[in-house]
């Protein structure tokens, strides 16, 4: 293993007592906590830890943040592999081991990097203008596109972690933990309000923690640590670290994650994030700035760094960027950056700094140091390759926008770059906040507000220490003032040292110094200045359409050190301000969050919840199939041992006519109906009249849409005067429910009438055959089963098997028939003693596929199974249910040219020669290939045991009038036509006989 | 020097000599001339194929198309860009089919490589109910003359290894269909590819032009009036989405339509690891892989009416939460940017191509969710409406009288999912 060669020995946030051993690209290093991957591999010499999307030029680490535009890896395997993270987010944990992504076969040589050898036959946009002849070979050349494409790669196995979600009320919720969000919290906090302060690094402090300045005497590092201390001991406060705010909703919703134990690897197991959902009263963003670099020819070289992140590497990671180091900007922070390199041992070449006029503290400290400070100039281009070697720096002329001399180069391995400070205001305009163009600062900040939220700090372009805890201060102080909270005490004044700043002098693209030369805008997308000069001259010179056409900003890193020079440029080249070419929206997330955490527990056996009857247990033990039907796990059928599917059915089937069967029907939907005016709203809703049903009585209704299609259908009964109970399908009881609601809160609100769902509530069991009075007179007390005492249709209250229950007498198989519902907690009770009393009745327990048959046999409808939203009652033969004589919902597109027509789809039965598969076309004529001219379709199909063949249902243009004529069923699937003669849908006991048996 | 304008290879590798220096802009930004023979309102990709081929196959070419920002960044630039013809009812079919045969030859027509991308559509069944629906659609497709076949577990499993076909799983899949023909292809080369193509042969796309209002005179249209004044044209064609009733009422009617967001969004790019677009109805998510490596996500709409481009976060857990349960090993895969739409739903879930109430006034809306897939066919119906004054065949049955009449379309439970 190799010594650390660019650490430092004093200083910085890191332990030197605890190593960590890690793997990059399958070589061991060591580094120490407190490390990321970046500032470890930078301190064992690695220059190239990555390749770029489309040229895959090698590329190094360029900032110490969320917004490394190059340092893409792939963490860890199997279970635990994550591909793109930032090198510069990893923390550093024993046993990492990570490698580059997008390269093959490794980082230092890479086949595909001969993209960047013909890359000028690869600008922007260079897919729309070929790849299109010959014409079928689009697929081939998509397929090495694809390969050279994507990033990391998706893990190979499922996730071994978990994670959960928590919502949360506050006050006030301030992210960002820099020293304007540290003061926003302390003054929230100290006046009693609940604070949650989030910030996405390990430690607060922010730019504190990277830039070495003071607060006081304390170092800001202590300060924050103090502050961080007190923060912890009030109540009301939560800070929470490693959490990110990634997507700011409508009313103060904001979503954030929270990375639990990834710094310490994440065991198996163990809750790797957790997703915060937080309803804030007010929201203080102090979510600082990410500095912008410069731009030039290859300015890409390993080695090129924002000064910011080398001032990090060295104050708060102990690390030696580069050993001999030029700094290029437009602003102060270079030369601040100049003297700390100057101070770790780093040997700076020259300052070069575009102002002709630098002047200010920091500038005439440098100059004191005996650096070079070369005002007035530019760097033109970099040298090396994997490494950079150097820069070539020319004067600029008068007015700053052009070159005016000779080439001089300058030998050195680190460049440093700042060309001024981006606020992040991605949070407050996804916020709807406005953004308004500052000329000064050459950057957007926050305008007008949207939500109760404000913005403090460097994000709200203020730079300078000072102003930062001052405004973040107010900030706090205002946000928990307006809630009521008053400060106690006064606040603290803080002194901080600060010296006299230079302006910032903008500088978006100068001159090339020769043609074809790449100036990188968007490093991780490999978009250049001549890029965005050909989208412009292309006419994608509206922002949108450039960012589309080139791909600026729609990599991971979202563009966030490049979009700025991407519209500085496009603006020049349009001859616009700014802001008259526009930004572009910000929209959630604000850093890429792992599919896994927005899953939380929703995943596996907890996807959707499993609906399963009090009856289910006893299903499973007596090994039942089950079938999904909505949320519900219902019996499909019921094998006994070695017995097929088909055999089953019909063995339940033959029970239910002869003898005895048994149904769990709990999955009804069931809705509870009061007031003085549900009969109204049943007639609403309903196609028939519920005037005249009596109290005692049930009675089968049909629901329409608004469009005359059938719904739903279902039993009611009216329980007492004002109190009806009503039934709907297994799987559109929630949406019936929902229905009724809408209808009655927002069109009948005068209607007096209240619903509630009981689906969960009763526990019901359905018998029937020919033996199924005798069964229930066993067990029910205080109930005349006899048929003239209890016809068919009626419902009555009494007690089975010693439980309270509703007993209704209806049929959905044609048979003799019962329904039994207790309460919930009962239902397994009352289905084990039916079990024992019906062992002297060879009670059969039957399944949803036996129901089916017998239910088709008797041409009765299964809503959502014969129809499809595109039917009507007349369709369905079923006008005797429709009332000529009350309006009711989807009446009036009853009396519609189209609903009248004759010639419609009718329902019918259909006798095949041979069982086909549901959902088979039924044809007028056949003919030898496609295609064909259908008339309808099978709805339903089984064998029926009761008639010995084959039987189906079907929706068929002018049914009705065509029963007895033969169609064709051609099934092209199976490769055979099957034909079946047109008959009335009701196959088994016409006259309905012995359901009133 | 002369502008390059032809695409291909050749003028590619000429033009790297230069620098691409010399490329000419894909389409003019010329200014509003005072009257048309025609104009189209809306940008997005079915008004840009609208003004092409009205000027293609019915030689109208002196047509405005106004666009109020830049051309295709409505839903046709925000879409999840699947493509398929695999719709149950036959007047679906048609129109869809006839779009897709025209993507086929789209590149080649347009000299414009829309990158469209047959990668075959999967359509997954969780239940009976879902198996029963799928063969219902396979069956009907397959007569129409439709490419649609049943996949067998086995097939499925081969065709995509990352699924998680677990019959413990909540929702276990237990059968699919597919449609080979079915893909994607690029959005933003879709309304570039005719934007180009509709200005060479005439067309001048007004871009940052707003349409206010319409005059209309004796119930006949005379022109619109824009941000940048009056534009006379006596036949005016409205393709303008989830704004469709706002156009609507500026020309006094009403549509049934209703605007909803619809979401979307991408993980960071990945390695090639999925290659199909493969959909379910019950788990509620639809997905592919983009060419740059994206998994592109999308599910069904925000039940709440808007005209915000942008939609509420619960959808997002859920499609993030389907998207894992189908797919176990993508938990620790990032969404890196996520979006929403205005889609214009109409109560039959099908669109409207045709005529208005006002005379020389048309329509083409309601395309809502899965109008993407069909802006070449439907371009290419709604021109010859507005040229003919009369619905092409394919058209007819989405006139807007067919919801005074009854004769919907109901393609609610044949979408399944929305896309
Ligand atoms: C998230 C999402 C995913 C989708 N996924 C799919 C999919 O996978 N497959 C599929 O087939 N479909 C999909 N769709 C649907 C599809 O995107 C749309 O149906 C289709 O793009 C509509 O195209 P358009 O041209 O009608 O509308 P748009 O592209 O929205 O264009 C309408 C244009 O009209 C302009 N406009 C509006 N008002 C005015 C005015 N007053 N004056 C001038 N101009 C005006 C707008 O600025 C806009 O540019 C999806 C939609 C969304 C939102």
């Amino acid at each position: 293993m190799k010594r650390q060669r660019n650490r430092l020995d004093v200083g910085a946030r890191i332990d030197r007592s605890r190593r960590l051993r890690f793997h990059f690209n399958g070589k061991p290093y060591e580094g120490f906590a407190g490390d990321t991957l970046a500032s470890a591999l930078l301190a064992n010499g690695v220059r190239v830890v990555a390749r770029s999307f489309k040229y895959h030029r090698p590329r190094g680490i360029y900032s110490a943040g969320m917004e490394e535009p190059n340092a893409l890896v792939q963490l860890g395997g199997g279970a635990s592999s994550e591909p793109n993270l930032r090198a510069t987010q990893v923390e550093l944990f024993d046993g990492l081991e990570a490698a580059s992504v997008n390269c093959w076969p490794s980082v230092n040589f890479d086949i595909w990097a001969f993209n960047d050898r013909v890359s000028g036959l690869l600008p922007a946009g260079f897919y729309y203008k070929t790849f299109m002849w010959p014409k079928s070979f689009w697929h081939s050349y998509e397929k090495v596109i694809r390969k050279g494409a994507g990033l990391g790669t998706a893990p190979e196995m499922p996730d071994h972690n978990i994670y959960e979600k928590r919502h949360q009320h506050c006050d006030v919720l301030v992210v960002g933990g820099g020293p304007a969000g540290i003061s926003a919290a302390l003054a929230a906090g100290r006046s009693g309000a609940r604070v949650i302060l989030a910030d996405e690094q390990a430690e607060l402090g922010g730019a504190l923690l990277g830039n070495g300045e003071r607060i006081e005497a304390a170092s800001g590092v202590d300060w924050a640590m103090g502050a961080r201390a007190e923060l912890d001991g009030m109540d009301e406060v939560r800070v929470l670290s490693r959490t990110t705010a990634f997507g700011y909703y409508d009313h103060n919703y904001v979503l954030m994650v929270e990375r639990v134990n990834d710094h310490l690897g994440a065991p198996p197991g163990t809750l790797r994030q957790r997703l915060w959902k937080i309803r804030a009263r007010q929201v203080v963003l102090a979510t600082g700035s990410i500095e912008r670099p410069m731009v030039f020819a290859d300015n890409d070289r390993p080695g090129v760094m924002l000064a910011g992140a080398a001032r990090t590497y060295i104050n708060r990671f102990g690390v030696k960027p580069g050993n001999r180091a030029v700094l290029y900007g437009n602003n102060d922070h270079i030369h601040q950056v100049a003297l700390d390199l100057a101070d770790a041992g780093v040997r700076v070449e020259a300052v070069v700094d575009v102002r002709a006029k630098a002047v200010g503290e920091a500038v005439a400290a440098v100059r004191e140091r005996g650096i070079e400070v070369m005002a007035g100039h530019a760097v033109g281009g970099a040298l090396g390759k994997k490494r950079l070697r150097g820069v070539e720096v020319l004067a600029l002329n008068e007015k700053g926008d052009g070159f005016a001399g000779d080439i001089r180069r300058l030998r050195c391995d680190l460049l440093c770059l700042s060309g001024g400070w981006t606020p992040t205001v991605h949070l407050f305009s996804q916020s709807g906040g406005k953004l308004d163009y500052s000329e000064n600062q050459a950057c957007f900040l926050p305008g007008e507000a949207r939500q109760a939220v404000s913005v403090a700090g460097a994000a709200n372009g203020v730079f300078a220490l000072k102003g930062c805890l001052g405004e973040g201060a107010a900030a706090g102080r205002s946000a928990a003032g307006k809630l009521g909270f008053r400060e106690v005490g006064a606040p603290e004044a803080l002194p901080v040292a600060q010296g006299e700043a230079g302006a910032l002098m903008p500088v978006w693209r100068l001159p090339p110094v020769s043609k074809g030369e790449r100036r990188f805008v968007d490093l991780h997308g490999d978009v250049t200045v001549s890029d965005i000069e050909l989208a412009a001259r292309e006419g994608y010179s509206a922002n949108e359409h450039l960012k589309r056409y080139t791909s600026t900003g729609m990599g991971p890193d979202q563009g966030r050190t490049g979009n700025m020079h991407a519209l500085g440029i496009l603006a020049d080249i349009r001859g616009e301000s700014i802001p008259a070419v526009g930004t572009t929206t910000f929209r959630p997330p604000y850093t890429p969050v792992p599919y896994g955490v927005m899953a939380g527990r929703d995943v596996g056996v907890l996807a959707d919840p499993v609906r399963m009857t009090a009856m289910h247990g006893w299903h499973e033990r007596s090994g039942a199939v089950f079938d999904d039907v909505g949320q519900w796990k219902r019996p499909w059928y019921f094998p006994r041992t070695g017995e097929g599917m088909a055999a089953a059915v019909r063995r339940e089937c033959i029970a239910a006519r002869s003898g005895v069967a048994i149904l769990d029907a709990s999955t009804l939907g069931k809705i509870d109906i009061q007031g003085p005016d549900a009969a109204k709203f049943l007639n609403r809703v309903y196609t028939n009249s519920w005037n005249k049903l009596a109290v005692g009585r049930c009675r089968y209704g049909l629901m329409l849409g608004e469009d005359g299609m059938v719904m739903d259908d279902g039993v009611t009964s009216r329980l007492a005067e004002n109190h009806y109970f009503m039934t709907t399908t297994s799987g559109g009881a929630a949406r019936v429910m929902a229905w009724l609601e809408d209808w009655l809160q927002c069109e009948w609100p005068e209607l007096k009438v209240y619903l509630t769902s009981v689906t969960e509530q009763w526990a019901t069991l359905s018998i029937s055959g020919p033996n199924a009075r005798r069964l229930l007179s066993e067990l029910a007390e205080g109930v005349d089963l006899e048929a003239d005492a209890f016809p068919h249709m009626v419902v009555r209250s009494g007690k089975v098997a010693g439980i309270e229950a509703r007993i209704s007498r209806v049929s959905f198989t044609g048979e003799l028939g019962y329904e039994v519902s207790v309460a919930t907690s009962y239902g397994l009770a009352l289905w084990q003693a039916f079990q024992r009393v019906g062992e002297n009745y060879d009670l059969t327990p039957i399944g949803t596929e036996a129901l089916h048959v017998l239910r088709a046999e008797k041409g009765y409808i299964a809503v959502g199974h014969d129809t499809d939203g595109s039917v009507t009652p007349g369709d369905l033969g079923m006008d005797w249910i429709v009332s000529k004589k009350k309006d009711f919902i989807g009446r009036r597109s009853l009396a519609r040219a189209d609903t009248m027509r004759t010639d419609r789809k009718h329902f019918v039965g259909l006798l095949p020669e041979t069982r086909v598969p549901e959902g088979a076309q039924i044809v007028a004529e056949y003919k030898r290939r496609p295609p064909m001219k259908m008339i309808g379709h099978v709805t339903s199909c089984y064998d029926s045991a009761a008639l010995g063949r084959p039987i189906a249902l079907a929706l068929i243009a002018g049914g009705r009038e065509r029963i007895g004529e033969t169609v064709t069923i051609p099934l092209t699937l199976q490769g055979r036509v099957v034909k079946a003669e047109i008959t009335s849908p009701v196959f088994y006991d016409p006259k309905g006989e012995r359901l009133n048996g | 020097m002369k502008k390059n304008k032809r695409y291909s290879i050749f003028s590619l590798a000429r033009n790297a000599r230069n620098y691409h220096e010399n490329w000419a802009a894909a389409w003019r930004s010329p200014e509003p001339k005072p009257s048309y023979d025609a104009i189209i309102v809306g940008g997005g990709g079915h008004g840009l194929a609208t003004a092409y081929y009205l000027a293609k196959q019915h030689g109208i070419t002196n047509v405005a198309l106004i666009e109020k920002g830049p051309i295709g960044l409505g839903n046709t630039g925000r879409n999840t860009t699947v493509i398929r013809s695999n719709y149950l009812w036959d007047e679906s079919a048609a129109i869809y089919e006839l779009s897709l045969k025209l993507y086929e030859g789209l590149s080649q027509e347009l000299n414009y490589n829309i990158m469209l991308s047959q990668r075959g559509l999967v359509s997954l069944a969780h239940s009976q109910h879902d198996l029963r629906e799928i063969e219902r659609r396979v069956n009907a497709i397959r007569l129409n003359g439709i490419d649609s076949e049943m996949l067998s577990m086995a097939e499925l499993k081969q065709l995509i290894p990352i699924l998680n076909l677990s019959p413990n799983s909540r929702y276990p899949v237990i059968g699919a269909s597919i449609q080979r023909r079915g893909g994607t292809a690029r959005h933003d080369a879709i309304a570039w590819g005719y934007a180009r193509a509709a200005d060479d042969r005439g067309v001048d796309i007004l871009q940052h032009t707003e349409v206010t209002g319409f005059r209309i005179q004796g119930g006949r249209v005379e022109g619109v009036e824009t941000t940048r004044g009056f534009i006379a044209a006596p036949k005016v064609g409205v393709a303008v989405a989830g704004h469709s009733s706002v156009l609507a009422d500026m020309a006094g009617f009403r549509l049934p339509i209703s605007s909803h967001p619809l979401q979307a969004m991408v993980s960071e790019p990945l390695k090639p690891i999925f290659n199909t677009v493969l959909m379910s109805a019950a788990v509620h998510v639809y997905l592919s892989q983009s060419d740059r490596g994206e998994l592109v996500m999308g599910a069904g709409i925000d039940k709440f009416n808007s005209y915000a481009q942008r939609g509420s976060p619960p959808i997002l857990e859920d499609i993030l939460a389907a998207t894992v349960e189908l797919f176990p090993i993508f938990s620790r895969v990032k969404m890196m940017r996520q979006w929403g739409g205005i889609v214009d739903v109409c109560p039959d879930a099908s669109p409207i191509v045709g005529k208005t109430p006002v005379s020389g006034l048309y329509l083409n809306c309601g395309w809502g969710t899965g109008g993407f897939k069909s802006i070449p066919g439907s371009g290419f119906v709604f021109a010859h409406t507005i040229a003919q004054d009369e619905p092409h065949e394919i058209a007819a049955p989405f006139s807007l009288e067919r919801f005074s009449t009854g004769a919907l379309i109901d393609e609610h439970g044949a979408s399944g999912v929305a896309h």
